[in-house]
């Protein structure tokens, strides 16, 4: 028996279509039907990859059509939010006191005793859970145990625990689904060769023969392209196809241990400044119920320069010796 | 080399620039830089849909809604408040550089996991932020709070961002080596990861610093507006 991911992800698409229900019965028709298409993401998931890898493209070309369709309901504006409610919270806190804590801090501490527990268990001489996949099973894990918990201790119904998860949810409404449709961007931009576009560009411009502007060049690609892509790891080998590797590994013989590792750093730096980093940056701004969404970025920015400022620095000092 | 695909990025710069829905102009994006790159409306939507499904994972953190949602409505917020405001020395500085500084050397473990914005920031970091402001006798006006709010956010962000490179099974470790190994270059995973170092202590001294200073300002803020309230906090 292997504890697969997909049920995991089954788990939730259930969770997901039952937030889709809720919404139903109080004729929230927008809600429900971008619930109901963000579940099936989940329920057959495993089924369209595997439909793809065999080339029938109809279920993936039917998610194309589902993920367009996600965008019009989450711009037709009828998605209102719900507000949370104030009443009874503080009676609740003084009588369960720090025993609340439990439940919160099960989620993390579950979490990492199961990463480092599951790998070493096997069934039969076959692994629990593919090791690859450990850590988001365990999350799952610890979500669902952190729940029984929460119940346990509040003595709430089981319901209220899904009603109190779906009113968040729809607090942060499509937001919650910014990083997936962000990534899929990520996916097409480099289906289409945008990335070659940037590096030929940032390579057309720079004075190649001087190595402080390739690096610069490459620092500067670096967070732009990462701004761009919302995510460092896909400005990274785009950017060193396009300088690091031709230009400062080869040509000026710098150390690619250094490069690399400081190069990635570089790009985390753009990760702080750009909306499009939508899991750090607005779905938190949205979590916390913030009326600027860009409150995070503006929190985080000096942070960000300084610490390219001194980026920089350190790979023109430790990567040319 | 066709340019046509970038007018994607201008699509997303124009599409945030003026508000518009965030999920509908990164569609729009993508729906313009495959056509714009020739691609035929069959093969785009199955690359979309493809591409979509392949990215699921990063929907996970909505699996700790119903336990967190269902705390916060018997008033974990509330309890995380209290038991801060219970340590009278305790700072915002000193809060949140704590945290910095956990989530940093957690990360640095591989266990980057352990905390985030659901799981950790919404229901504890930042209601005890908020409490350790009142410690200090900083009044909370909506700004204050909301300034307070987004430097736990921001504070989470660094500490995990400088932490995580230099765990030497990280994925974006791997993803160097493996970069690296594609062309020909054979490197020692710790030997990447470890100059990860440095970065990470400066993120560390810059962002604490910051923390300071944000803390020095809204004291100075609040003194401002309301001096004889600061004056009475500073008796008792």
């Amino acid at each position: 028996m292997t504890l697969r991911l997909e049920y995991i992800y089954w788990l939730m698409g259930a969770w997901l279509v039952l937030c889709a229900l809720y919404n139903l019965r109080e004729r929230r028709w927008s809600m429900a039907a971008f619930w109901a298409i963000v579940g099936c993401t989940f329920l057959f998931g495993d089924a369209i990859k595997a439909a793809s890898a065999a080339h029938v493209r109809w279920p993936a070309q039917l998610m194309g059509l589902g993920v367009v369709a996600l965008g019009l309901l989450a711009a037709s504006g009828t998605m209102q939010k719900q507000g949370s409610t104030e009443s009874e919270r503080r009676d609740a806190a003084e009588r369960l006191g720090n025993r609340l804590f439990v439940p919160a801090l099960t989620i993390p501490f579950a979490t990492i005793v199961l990463v480092l527990a599951l790998p070493h268990i096997s069934v039969r001489d076959t692994p629990l859970v593919d090791p690859a996949q450990a850590t988001l099973v365990s999350l799952g894990l610890a979500c669902v145990l952190a729940a029984i918990v929460a119940v346990h201790t509040t003595r709430a119904p089981a319901t209220q625990a899904l009603a109190e998860g779906r009113r968040l949810l729809d607090t942060l409404g499509c937001v919650a689904l910014l990083p997936m449709v962000l990534a899929t961007l990520g996916g097409v931009f480099a289906a289409t060769g945008v990335g070659d576009a940037v590096a030929a560009i940032v390579g057309a411009l720079i004075p190649v023969d001087n190595r402080i502007a390739c690096l610069v060049a490459f620092a500067l690609g670096m967070v732009l392209f990462t701004m761009i892509m919302g995510n460092a790891f896909a400005a990274f080998p785009v950017m060193m196809a396009g300088i690091g590797l031709p230009l400062l590994v080869h040509k000026h013989g710098a150390a690619p241990a250094v490069l690399g590792s400081l190069g990635m750093l570089t790009g985390y730096c753009g990760t702080l400044l750009t909306p499009m980093a939508a899991n750090f940056n607005i779905v938190p701004a949205v979590l916390l119920e913030l009326r600027d969404q860009y409150a995070v970025i503006r929190a985080q920015w000096p942070t960000a320069l300084a610490l390219l400022v001194v980026n920089v620095i350190l790979m023109a000092v430790l990567v040319f010796r | 080399m066709n340019y046509w695909p970038l007018i994607g990025i201008a699509v997303v710069i124009v599409g945030f620039a003026l508000k518009r829905n965030p999920v509908l102009v990164v569609i729009a994006a993508g729906l313009a830089s495959g056509l714009a790159a020739g691609m035929g409306i069959g093969d785009l939507l199955a690359l979309i849909g493809d591409s979509f499904v392949s990215n699921r994972a990063l929907l996970m953190f909505v699996l700790t809604l119903p336990a967190i949602g269902l705390l916060e409505r018997y008033g974990l917020r509330e309890r995380a408040q209290a038991w801060i405001a219970s340590f009278r020395g305790l700072s915002l500085a000193r809060l949140l550089i704590a945290y910095l500084g956990a989530r940093q050397m957690l990360s640095m473990l591989g266990l980057y996991d352990l905390a985030g914005h659901a799981q950790t920031v919404r229901p504890l970091i930042a209601p005890m932020s908020e409490a350790a402001a009142r410690n200090d006798g900083i009044a909370l006006d909506d700004d204050a709070r909301e300034r307070v709010h987004a430097l736990a956010a921001a504070t989470d962000n660094v500490g995990r961002f400088f932490g995580e490179d230099v765990f030497l099974a990280f994925a974006g470790v791997l993803l160097i080596q493996g970069f690296y190994a594609r062309n020909g270059i054979e490197l020692d995973p710790l030997s990447i990861s470890l100059w990860a170092l440095p970065t990470a202590i400066a993120a560390f001294v810059i962002h604490a610093l910051r923390i300071a200073w944000l803390q020095r300002s809204l004291e100075r803020r609040s003194q401002a507006s309301s001096p004889l309230d600061a004056g009475s906090r500073e008796q008792a």
